[in-house]
């Protein structure tokens, strides 16, 4: 599982980056969906959102999941590419995977990558 | 026991395996007030006394193969080939669970991958579900996938009056908790408009405009403009088409539309009263998420040969649950397999053969009846296979006459229509001689000027 | 050895079943404008077509061939008469809008169906219109939801739904926009009824409950759950999925449920037709009846010395509406009167002792080599779980390694509060040998387990195709072989 350090984590699987803003699924969680096949953005650029504003829905094979916004602020860009190539999600979740950028956010409340991880830790078994 | 194999021998030692005495010891957690209550139902026949009893209430009714029937409205008489129910009863297929175990459904996703290639290519869209439960909940279901599909943003619907007023009553009750709005087709809307008619009401916030192909009245409309005008207003458009028809007929996907569905019970199925029928969908495959419905797809198995399997199941309501655009679950795979045999077997040239019969019979009924002094037809424009035919009298009184002479007349239009009372909605197929068609034209001469 | 698809076998000017010239003057057909220039359905000779669809039939599993133990589905032997009957020349040539008089046999079985549906249900009022489970249990919500409408109570949009549920279940309401609340269920499997007290509240639509629910367990305190939900206003669901374990045992009506759909095509021996149609006829206590689907069928004449009654239709005071066109599967009710009439009430009691005397029989001889996460007397269905402490094996490679056995799998991974479960149910029409065998199969591959893994890690191994790339399917998706692109100009 690869949790980098410098994001932060929600107990529900997102992550934000407090450097560009950005925020998307974790690692952990699109292992445990297994491979996506369908992304659909539930927001625009303009939007403003809440923490736990709807702002992704996924689904895999197997599995559907609801993707929420970390934190609250105005939504400046959309990730456009996703739809087209949902395995963008499985094989990248942090760098080309990522779903929206917000602007005036902080990650004030959220893990870090140690407490995400021991999180999961607790939820695999 | 009818269908139960146990010997008291073989209940005994089960019985004595789960440890406890009697049948009636395993039910202790039924609260003891109420169990084992007494049914007051009739006593049990043997299969010889169920066969009469069937019998007789099968020979209380008057069938369409005893009467001339020139009765549609929605469900249609057509002759469906011996094949097709020969098929249908091989155990293999009827007494078959939902595919969800690939390995060992290979027959019934095949079926229905070539029943999805053939409904799509008969309405000229890109992909099509594998079924709903019939014409009516098909249309419903559209309205909810262009809802899904604006996020629940656009929150209106525009109907036109000529599409079957059973769907539009089931597209009603499906909405209730939609917080939606249904305009255009209320009781002054003007009947001998177009289409056009419709489009002022199409507007920023309609999700889709469904219109019916053809319509109610049996007219057939190029809806390629009204089409293109709803569009321009970012809405869907969702035909509801009848499947002969499009044997001849240019394809709702060639007219530029979003959604087809339609009753599929023209295409090999009985009448029954109404149902187990088939409900068919097509859309494009830019909607495909925010389609309900089952969906077989091509893959291969694990030793690389070309397989089906059930495909974006997660959209489903067993993995989406409340969050799924629909919550169907069982649908109509048997049928979905009896009109795919239908179509095999009949194919391009007998399938061609049906359309142009009942047009032609249609037409030769349309030009004989409207020569009777007093009747007429009510729209002038093109036609399938079905008309609206002033009768000059009420329907009902005229249709007791005709079953006097062992024929079904049409269907009453001032039911649904306050406007056209006195008008029959009369349908033609191949199944119609033309002696038929010529008694019916001498019956109701006689019944008009009785 | 895969079979060609019917278009693959199509050859340009080849016919199958043709029909009559016309015998009328000919009509000038339309404008070409308003025509279709291409007609891409396949040709075939009707032989073609009979041994494309029997090559077929011999890729499925079904119940003629097999047992079929899956949880929650009820697929039981669907007895041949029945197949016969619906298929009467008066039943099956019958228009749905033919006039009364016409029709009078399908609606006096249409109306003692009614009748025999709530006599075994303990309901006021039944419409036979819904299509299959889900649509009927659509038409029930919809009905709830009048009811506090029409009682001006607005404000209630929670429904309480355990959290062992059908999916279906939560997608109904999600339909009609409510908000779902899921109920947790206690140690011995029943709805914790303290979370079920907290959830209660003026706000409360109702509850969907299924009952014996998805573990195969009759909730030990149905008449407090009961109790809990009208204290707060709220009405009961009852999901019939699992009515198999529930006849002339005890009525739904009598336990207090307001609503209830019947799944013919589980209970009442309607095959399942590899996915439908199914038929699923709604019961109401008499505070919903009112709000019933139209058409009801009815008595609209009394019989007299000379005449048997008159049948006709009838619509209810404050009727939802229509579910869908016409008046339900009447194909399938049909099937489900010919074999209630061929059961009667001793014999409805005998097919929920017998399909319980089954699961239960199955439990007790498993339960030594499968965890079985509550362990007390089932009704028709049990839950175990598929893994084996020290093995990756899980309850799908069981599933996969049972059909090397000739087996359906048991219903996989649902409900989804048990780890790795298998569903099984076996229904009340298979024999002993045919338990024994299956119980034999699922303790032959717990060996297997500690032996040889990879046996069952890659099965199956004898059946005609094997594990399916559903990751291809699912990103390429090819829906169709035929695709507008192939048209010629």
């Amino acid at each position: 599982m690869n949790t980098p350090a410098n994001l932060k984590y929600t107990k529900s699987d997102e992550w934000f980056d407090a450097a560009s803003g950005k925020a998307g699924l974790t690692d952990f969680a699109q292992s445990q969906l297994s491979d996506i096949v369908f992304v659909e953005i539930l927001v625009s650029a303009g939007d403003k959102v809440e923490v736990g504003t709807p702002i992704a829905s996924v689904e895999s094979v197997k599995a559907a999941a609801e993707i929420y916004s970390p934190v609250a602020g105005k939504v400046t860009a959309v990730n456009g590419e996703l739809a087209g190539a949902p395995e963008t999600l499985n094989s990248d979740p942090f760098e080309a995977g990522w779903m929206i950028q917000v602007e005036g956010a902080d990650a004030a409340g959220m893990l870090d990558a140690a407490a995400y991880e021991k999180d999961c830790e607790g939820r695999a078994h | 026991m009818t269908y139960i194999p146990h010997s008291p021998n073989e209940r005994d030692e089960m019985l004595k395996t789960i440890g406890v005495k009697s049948l009636d010891d395993l039910f202790d957690a039924v609260p003891k007030k109420y169990r084992f209550p007494k049914l007051d139902l009739p006593a049990a026949l043997t299969e010889m006394e169920a066969a009469d009893l069937l019998d007789e209430l099968a020979g209380a009714n008057e069938s369409t193969h005893q009467l001339v029937s020139f009765l549609g409205a929605g469900m249609y008489n057509h002759y469906i080939p011996s094949v097709v129910d020969h098929i249908l009863r091989r155990g293999e297929f009827y007494t078959a669970y939902t595919p969800y175990q690939p390995e060992i459904s290979q027959g019934t996703l095949q079926a229905i991958f070539e029943y999805q290639s053939l409904m799509t290519a008969l309405t000229g869209m890109e992909l099509s579900n594998a079924s709903h439960y019939d014409g009516a909940t098909a249309t419903a279901e559209a309205v909810n996938m262009a809802f899904a599909n604006f996020r629940g943003k656009r929150r209106k619907i525009v109907l036109s009056p000529a599409v079957n007023p059973q769907y539009r009553e089931t597209i009603r009750t499906y909405t209730q908790g939609m917080e939606l709005s249904v305009a255009g087709d209320d009781a002054n809307a003007d009947l001998l408009a177009g289409p056009e008619a419709l489009l002022p009401l199409v507007d920023r916030d309609t999700a889709l405009l469904i219109v019916q192909y053809p319509d109610f009245f049996g007219r057939v409309f190029d809806y390629t403009k009204v089409i293109e005008a709803a569009h321009a207003q970012g809405a869907l458009v969702c035909i509801a088409a009848n499947p002969t028809a499009l044997a001849l007929y240019k394809t709702p996907g060639e007219m530029g539309a979003d959604i087809v569905v339609g009753e599929g019970q023209p295409l090999g199925l009985p009448l029954w009263f109404g149902g187990p029928s088939l409900g068919f969908f097509t859309t494009l495959k830019k909607y495909v998420h925010k389609m309900a419905g089952r969906l077989v797809g091509e893959t291969v198995d694990s030793n690389g040969e070309k397989a089906y399997v059930l495909t974006l199941t997660a959209r489903e309501q067993h993995i989406k649950r409340e969050k799924a655009t629909s919550n169907i679950c069982s649908n109509q795979g048997l049928l979905a397999l009896g009109s795919a045999v239908y179509l095999s077997v009949v194919g391009k040239t007998g399938l061609r053969q049906v359309a142009n019969l009942c047009y032609q019979k249609a037409h030769y009924a349309a030009a004989e009846l409207s020569r009777i002094p007093g009747m007429g037809l009510c729209f002038s424009q093109p036609f399938f296979h079905e008309f609206a035919l002033c009768v000059g009298k009420p329907v009902e009184e005229v249709n007791a006459h005709l079953l006097e002479h062992g024929i079904l007349g049409g269907y009453d239009l001032g039911k649904d229509y306050p406007s056209l009372n006195g008008y029959m909605l009369v349908a033609v197929t191949e199944m119609n001689s033309k002696e038929e068609i010529d008694m019916l034209v001498e019956v109701l001469k006689e019944a008009v000027h009785a | 050895m895969r079979e060609p698809t019917i278009f693959e076998l199509s050859s340009p000017g080849r016919t199958g079943v043709t029909f009559p010239v016309s015998d009328v003057p000919k009509f000038d057909l339309p404008d070409d404008a308003l025509l279709r220039k291409e007609l891409p359905i396949p040709e075939l000779a009707e032989v073609d077509v009979v041994r494309h669809y029997t090559h077929l039939s011999h890729y499925n599993y079904s119940v003629d061939e097999g047992f079929y133990p899956l949880g929650s589905c009820t697929m039981k032997y669907n007895p041949k008469i029945n197949e016969d009957t619906c298929r009467l020349p008066g039943f099956l040539f019958t228009h749905p809008l033919q006039p009364i008089e016409t029709i009078q046999g399908n609606l006096a079985l249409m109306f003692e169906m009614q009748e025999w549906l709530k006599e075994i249900s303990g309901f006021a009022a039944v419409t036979l219109q819904p299509a299959a489970g889900a649509h009927g249990e659509f038409t029930g919500v919809l009905m709830m939801r009048a009811y506090h409408k029409a009682r001006g109570d607005s404000k209630r949009i929670k429904m309480l739904i355990p959290d062992a549920a059908h999916g279906t279940n939560p997608a109904s309401a999600g339909m009609l926009g409510m908000e779902v609340v899921t109920i947790p269920s206690d140690a011995d499997g029943n709805v914790d009824l303290t979370a079920l007290k907290a959830a209660c509240d003026d706000r409360v639509v109702g509850m969907m409950l299924t009952n014996p629910n998805t573990l195969g367990l009759f909730d030990q305190h149905i008449v407090d759950v009961v109790k809990l939900v009208h204290d707060c206003g709220g009405l009961m669901y009852g999901d019939g999925a699992n009515l198999n374990a529930l006849l002339g045992i005890v009525r739904p009506g009598d336990l207090g449920f307001d609503v209830m759909h019947f799944n013919l095509h589980k209970t009442f021996a309607v095959p399942h037709g590899g996915g439908g149609p199914g038929s699923g006829p709604v019961g109401v206590s008499k505070r919903l009846a009112d709000f019933l689907p139209a058409p009801l069928i009815c008595i609209q004449e009394e019989a007299d010395e000379e005449n048997p009654p008159l049948y006709g239709y009838e619509t209810p005071k404050q009727t939802i509406g229509r579910m869908k066109a016409f008046h339900g599967h009447f194909g399938a009710i049909v099937r489900s009167y010919t074999y209630i009439a061929m059961h009667g009430p001793d014999g409805l009691k005998a097919i929920s002792q017998y399909a319980v005397l089954n699961a239960n029989y199955l439990m007790a001889r498993l339960k030594k080599y499968y965890r079985v996460p509550f362990d007390r007397i089932c009704m028709h269905e049990f839950v175990m779980e598929g893994r084996f402490e020290g093995t990756d094996i899980r309850a799908l490679d069981i599933s996969k390694r049972l059909m090397d056995y000739k087996f359906h799998p048991p219903t996989n991974y649902f409900p989804l509060i048990v780890h790795e479960a298998l569903m099984i149910e076996p229904t009340e029409t298979e024999n002993k040998q045919t338990l024994d065998s299956f119980t034999d199969a699922l303790i032959a591959i717990a060996g297997e387990a500690q032996t040889n893994p990879d046996i069952i890690k890659t099965a199956p191994h004898t059946t005609p195709f094997g594990r399916m790339d559903e990751v291809k399917a699912a990103r390429e998706l090819v829906l169709c072989c035929w695709l507008p692109e192939n048209l010629p100009d």
